[in-house]
């Protein structure tokens, strides 16, 4: 029971802190699921990223299943997913219900151009621990590059590019298979 | 069908075929205003500007609150639990496969390829939410690049980096809290 109400509750936290779409709940995720309860590794919630962006859904909530699911079984990962969601139930239903005009009023437009800031410095110190985890020779500073030139500048699925990235993991293996 | 269980049916196919995240759900939610008039679209940029503007993954913020305006708090809870289903169902059963390969070469090899292309995408949106942020929507790039530049926005920038570098430890909820009041005080 215990575990269930830490996945519960953690999961509420990281959606409650989180704004913006799955990308901007990382550094929660590093703070709450990798350096505090130690449910999964960095590697893990980069490979939850890869396949949530190639199922349907919403990758917050697909990650929340997929990490839920690790610790504690199906009823984990229901337990994990129905965290994640409870807080917009709760806010967007207050919201909704009293203020409204809420996005039009000044102080919460200006606080928002500030929260997004500090989106961007948290954004950074994780993006910076994954380049260090995640691309570690040169193919995959290759497959870094390319993959952010096309998710910026194009409008290719990211779908194809994930499958196109597998692929370059797979031939890569073939090739060292055949030098040893 | 009466239009609750149509609504939720509706969702249920948006959390089935929208992939790629919350966004993705965008013109799942148009149509549902084309096809049965539910909301205006007039309407749903309002919802769309909320969801973006409250905590929480946009996705579920938008079907919490398209469910609320439609049948209060008992749609906001099936239009929400509609739309994460297929997902739970979807990721419960990929586990189970990839739990079967798991010590199987050729999976780790693929997953390795797909590590470095992961952090590309999420620098892409990063420097998407840097764009956002830091600069003014107004000017001409890259002529008046330096007039485009929100100095407020740099300036707070550098402060709080500087702060969460030096204090490892800070949990990132105070960084989010003194930049919402940096940007309520300073009209941002």
């Amino acid at each position: 029971m215990k575990v269930l109400w830490d996945l519960y509750s953690a999961w509420f936290r990281m959606g409650l802190f989180t704004f913006g779409g799955g990308y901007a709940m990382l550094p929660m995720i590093q703070k709450e699921v990798i350096n505090k309860y130690h449910w999964a590794t960095e590697d893990e919630v980069m490979d939850y990223y890869a396949i949530g962006q190639c199922t349907p859904g919403i990758i917050a909530v697909n990650t929340a299943t997929f990490i839920g699911r690790k610790v504690k079984g199906d009823i984990g990962g229901i337990v994990a997913t129905l965290g994640v969601i409870s807080p917009s139930l709760v806010i967007i239903t207050l919201i909704a219900g009293l203020i409204t005009n809420f996005s039009d009023l000044d102080i919460v437009r200006h606080a928002l151009k500030g929260i997004q800031v500090a989106v961007c410095v948290l954004m950074f110190v994780s993006v910076r621990s994954l380049f260090r985890k995640g691309v570690k020779n040169k193919l995959d500073f290759a497959v870094f590059v390319i993959a952010w030139v096309l998710a910026q500048f194009t409008g290719i699925s990211t779908v194809f590019l994930v499958i196109a990235a597998g692929i370059a993991g797979y031939v890569r293996m073939r090739i060292q298979e055949g030098r040893a | 069908m009466n239009t609750f269980l149509l609504m939720c049916w509706e969702f249920f196919k948006t959390g089935l075929f929208a992939v790629g995240g919350g966004l993705a759900t965008i013109p799942f939610l148009k149509e549902m205003s084309i096809k049965y008039g539910w909301f205006t679209l007039d309407r749903l940029t309002t919802m769309i500007a909320v969801a973006e503007s409250t905590p929480g993954p946009v996705g579920i913020n938008m079907a919490t609150y398209v469910g609320y305006e439609m049948f209060g708090i008992p749609g906001a809870v099936c239009a929400t639990l509609s739309l994460i289903t297929p997902s739970i169902i979807v990721i419960l059963i990929i586990s189970r496969i990839l739990d079967a390969f798991r010590e199987s070469k050729t999976v780790k090899a693929v997953f390795d390829g797909f590590r470095p292309a992961v952090v590309g995408f999420i620098l892409a949106a990063v420097l998407s939410i840097y764009q956002t942020a830091m600069l003014n929507s107004t000017g001409t790039f890259p002529a008046q690049f330096v007039e485009m530049i929100n100095w407020k926005a740099v300036v707070l920038y550098a402060g709080l980096l500087a702060l969460y570098l030096k204090k490892d430890k800070l949990h990132p909820l105070v960084i989010i809290c003194l930049a919402a009041a940096a940007g309520a005080l300073f009209s941002f």
